[in-house]
This record gives structure tokens, sequence and C-alpha cells, in this order.
């Protein structure tokens, strides 16, 4: 296995804390709508968590890359044979709305396809 | 955003102020039976929703599996543009929240493609040999179609709801990155558009995709930038989406230079930015404000071990490339012993591989060459179609063509038997039937004729009997109007000498 890392994860310098912006950021790239009490409470939050996750770090030494799965397999394949799916009626089932066969969502806001 | 009309520079003044630079993003959808990561099918057209399964649906507790038939289509993608294929690499999750992926990310290859560092030499319609560097061919997944439901023209501007089929969510990709292409100057838009139709050429020939861009099976994005000429300074690139035709490349390309340079020469700055292709007007408009890569937050998709193609398995597959299309048409071009113009007028009217088919079904390959570039070239320009959407298939033009050969039709009569084909009369034979097209080479019928068309001309008869042996042609002439063309020109030649000697 290449000793290479992998992709870059984004986000804050998990030794830092986390900030308001940074959070609100995030928030917009999920699409929720956060208010500005929340962004306290949730910079606070996640601050804890990634103080947590980042505690492997100090473990991990430079001699252990990066581990992105636990089990030691690779090449896992299947054969380009079709299997039974969903009918669509079965896929729309748990749809919030539907319509035309179709999943209806509300429409997008500040996105051009 | 302003929404100000941007002045268009004069394509000539584009080029003598700056140097375009080209990048060129091309996705294939593979023609496999199956999804990339689930069992679900792919076909074109089919009713909204009914490809689907828990997999594709990013439905709790599904798990993908990748499908072994795109990894080969991408090795061999991979391969004939001259790439390395990667020993080891995983898949990444490219996340985003937007409808047209139910899972909120895209599976996706991210820093570690399987094919890098390739290239491809593309052939200029005078001749001229262009290098594009393709920096990577990665594997991902298709995403859903959306129907904007409310605003103009299914636009998602003003649009009051959106309706999803996930029936491409899932479709295997194959993203084709070329490297920067600088120094193409004027010729910028006929580069961009001859990289990508013969990349098309290139995956239809490896049977991996049926390669319509009008079907959406290949897509490109174009991405575009200038700099002023000699400053050697890179600008700042606009990508444009939605181009969706070998013509609409080479435009979009064109109005990006010209756009750009109104917006640089007025003292703006181009703006980095997902740009849309408008076909009807052969405009591009401000897309989709991008997310930087960072906000996709890639990670390793934990759901799928790493790929680790084998040297046996990459070779494996290496002999499994065809000829391919420009290997093929050098070939051609020897066989048939065209010039390079020859060859070039028949790639352009898209006749080379009917022709190819033609004498595939025995004709000879000077007269199925003659029939598609001359009389079928002709009915289709005449009815403003592609030559190879004419109704009429290879296997009988060469029937004709047999039929001719035989003595059983003249040229006249063949090109009558045609088109009775085109006109849906049924197979060459029948329309020889229906319409009574055989050469009339029996005397008894062809002996009256003759002697019908010398009593009418008794002074020609006389030249004929002086020894005057070409004056015959007047009377051949008489004879073929009063059979409507179908005498055998031939025979009748020989029985009027025999007559009049």
């Amino acid at each position: 296995m290449p000793a290479d890392s992998g992709p870059a994860v984004a986000g804050p310098d998990s030794r830092g804390a986390i900030s308001r912006d940074e959070v609100a950021h995030l928030a917009r790239l999920a699409r929720l709508a956060v208010t500005d009490d929340e962004l306290d409470v949730f910079a606070g939050q996640l601050d804890v968590i990634l103080g947590a996750v980042a505690r492997v770090g100090e473990v991990a030494a430079e001699d252990i890359p990066p581990t992105s799965h636990a089990v030691p397999l690779q090449n896992v394949f299947r054969p380009d044979v079709r299997r039974p799916g969903l009918s669509q009626e079965q896929a729309l089932a748990c749809a919030p709305a539907a319509e035309e066969g179709r999943f209806r969502v509300p429409r997008i806001l500040g996105e051009e396809q | 955003m302003t929404t100000t009309a941007p002045a268009l520079v004069d394509f000539d003044d584009v080029v003598a102020g700056y140097e375009p630079t080209l990048g060129l993003e091309v996705h294939v959808e593979l023609s496999t039976n199956t999804k990339m990561f689930c069992g679900c099918p792919t076909d074109f057209g089919a009713e909204p929703n009914t490809q689907v399964c828990p997999t594709c649906l990013g439905l709790p507790g599904s798990l993908p599996v990748v499908n072994r038939s795109a990894v080969e289509a991408a090795i061999r993608i991979g391969l004939a543009l001259n790439c390395s294929i990667a020993p080891w690499g995983r898949f990444a999750r490219k996340n985003y929240f937007y409808p047209d992926m139910p899972k909120n990310f895209q599976t996706s290859q991210y820093d570690e493609p399987i094919a890098v560092n390739g290239w491809m030499d593309v052939t200029l319609e005078d001749g001229e040999v262009v290098r594009v560097g393709i920096e990577r061919a990665h594997m991902e997944e298709d995403t859903g179609k959306s129907l904007h439901v409310g605003g103009a023209d299914g636009r998602i501007h003003g649009a009051e709801y959106s309706l999803l089929d996930y029936n491409r969510a899932g479709v295997p990709l194959i993203e084709i990155v070329t490297k920067m292409i600088p120094g193409t100057g004027a010729r910028a838009p006929e580069v961009a558009r001859a990289y990508v139709t013969q990349l098309r050429d290139l995956i239809k020939s490896l049977g991996v995709s049926d390669v319509r861009m009008d079907q959406g099976s290949m897509r490109c994005d174009v991405n575009l930038s200038l700099s002023p000429t000699g400053s050697g300074v890179l600008g700042t690139r606009t990508e444009t989406k939605n181009v969706n035709s070998l013509r609409s490349v080479e435009r979009a390309v064109r109005y990006e230079m010209q756009r750009q340079a109104g917006v640089l020469d007025g003292g703006g700055v181009i703006v980095q930015e997902t740009r849309h292709f408008e076909e009807q007007s052969g405009t591009t408009r401000p897309g989709r404000r991008k997310e930087t890569s960072e906000d996709y937050r890639y990670f390793p998709e934990p759901d799928l071990v790493p790929i680790a193609p084998s040297a046996e398995w990459v070779e494996e597959l290496r002999g499994t490339l065809p000829e391919l299309p420009w290997e093929h048409r050098k070939r051609i071009q020897e066989a048939w012993g065209l010039s390079d113009e020859e060859l070039r007028d028949l790639v352009n009217a898209g006749a080379l591989e009917l022709i190819e088919a033609t004498v595939a079904e025995g004709a000879p390959a000077g007269e199925a060459r003659s029939w598609w570039v001359a009389y079928l070239a002709q009915q289709a320009n005449t009815r403003g179609v592609e030559l190879a959407e004419l109704p009429i298939t290879p296997a009988q033009v060469a029937r004709v063509i047999a039929l001719v050969a035989a003595g059983d039709l003249n040229n006249k009569l063949a090109r009558q038997v045609v088109d009775g084909v085109l006109a849906h009369e049924g197979e060459p034979d029948e329309v020889v039937e229906s319409r009574g097209l055989k050469v009339v080479s029996d005397d008894g019928a062809l002996i009256a004729a003759v002697d019908e068309a010398l009593a009418a001309q008794p002074d020609v008869v006389e030249k004929i009997k002086g020894g005057k042996v070409q004056a015959a042609g007047a009377i051949v002439g008489a004879v073929m109007k009063a059979t409507k063309g179908q005498a055998d020109a031939k025979r009748v030649r020989e029985l009027i000498i025999e007559r009049c000697s």
C-alpha cells in the first residue's frame, strides 16, 4: 500500500478551535438553516468532537500510514449481471411527495444545474 | 450577479490580442448492462424510477459493489489514450447536497484516478496534428435527472419544485480530463471539436459506450481562459457545461473567447465560474456557483475496497484493444489508394464506415465508394439528413452493385432501384420486379426496337453501311429512349452493326 495519504480532508485544524464562520459555512454546504444562537452552540460542540478525534493523531506516528479500510481486501468486483431492483411503486413508497413517477422535491434555491 | 450583455470582440481581434488555453472534460456513460455499484439496468428512456434499487437510491443499509466490466472499460479507455494505469487506487466520496444524488454524495475518484498522464494525437481538417495531453481518466457514477416544474422552459430558475428520476443515478461514467492545451490560437475552437470527435470515435471503437451526445451518453465541459499575447500569465478560466453536440463544442469555445476578450478589453476580470451553453443562441450564461474542491470534503469511500489492477490484467486488457480508428483509416487509405484529401472527405461525409460495410457485403471498393459519395450523398443532401440516416443499408447498395455487374441493371436503372429502396418499396430485387426495371437483353424485343429506329433514320443507316460505325450512337440513343432506358446498350450496338452489314 502506498504510504501516500488519502484525499485531503477539508476542515479546520483539528487542534485549533472551530470558528463560528466555519460552522456557518458547513451549515450552508449541508443546506441547513442554523440560527445565530445555534452557531455558537454547535461551534462549541464540534470543537469537543474534533478534539476527541484529534487524540488519534497523537498516537499515530509518522511511520503509520493513514488507514482508510479496516479489512485487508482489494479488487472486490461483481459480474456485470442484472439483478432485480425495486418497482416504481416500491421506490416511491417512502417518498414524502411524488408526481409522475418521480420524487418531488422542494425548489432548489440559488442553484443552477 | 450582473446581467448586462457582454460586448463580444471580433474573433480575429481576440486572436490578435490573446492566447487561449483550452481544457476539455468529457464524461462518457458506459454501456454496461448494469450500474457502477449495483445490478440495476442502464437502458436509456425507461419509465422513471423503474431501474433503481436500495443501493442507487442511497437507502440505509445498502452497500455498493464495483462492476468489473466498468473497471475493465475504464482501463481500456486509459490504455487507448496512452495513459499509465494506477496499480492501486480508491474511490472517494464527493459530498454535496443536491437532489440529483439521493445519497448526498457522488462516488467518484479523487486523487487516485485509475488512468493518468496520457495523450492523443488529434488531426485537424487540413492534416495538422495537435498532441493533446490527457491528465487523467477516472471512474464515477452518473446522477439522476431533474425536471424543474413551474419555471420557464423546464429551467430551474423560477421553478416551484423539481421532480427526480433516479434511473440514471449510478450509471458508470468515465471522466476524461485533458491537460491544459495552450498555443492553439485561432484554431482553438477547431481543436476542441476535433478532439471530442476523435475521442468519440475512439471510445466507439472500444465498444464501451454508444457515445451519443444527443442522448447525453457523452457530455463535454469546456474550460477556457485567455491570456494577453506574450504575457505568459495564465488567465482565469470558466467552465462551460451543457455542450451537447460537436458543433456546440466549437461554438462554445469561440463564444467564450469572444466574451472573455470583451470583459478583459473593458478592464473587467473574468469570474471563475461554471457557465451554461445555450444551444439556441450559441451563447453562455452564468450557471451554478461552484463549490470549491475543499467544499466537497472528499474522503476515501469506506464501503468500497481499493482497486489494484495487476500488471497481468492490464496487459490482458491491452491485448483486447481493437485497431484504433486512425490506424484503421490509415490502413483503409492504403488499401483503397486514397489521397489524404479523399480520405478526409469520406470521413467528414460519414461515408467511410458505410463504404466499408458495403465492401464487406461483397461490392468492389471503387463502386461502393462511388455510390455513397455521389448519388447517395446527393439524396442525403436533398433530404437534409446524414448519409447513415438514409433508409438504405450497405447490403442493399452492395446488391444493386452486384446486379449492375451481372448486367441485369445499367447505371440509370440502378439509380431507379435505389430510389425505390429509399422510397421503402422493399429490397433491390423486389424493386426491380415491381418497377419492371430489368435490362432488356432479349434479342427478340431488342431487334424490333432496333429495326424501328433504323427505319426512322435511313440516312444514319447509310453512314453505318459506309463504314462510319460511330454513327450507330444515334440509333443506340433512339433505342434506349424507346425502351425507357432498359435496353442493354452493348447488345443494341452489336445488333445495329449486324443489321446494317
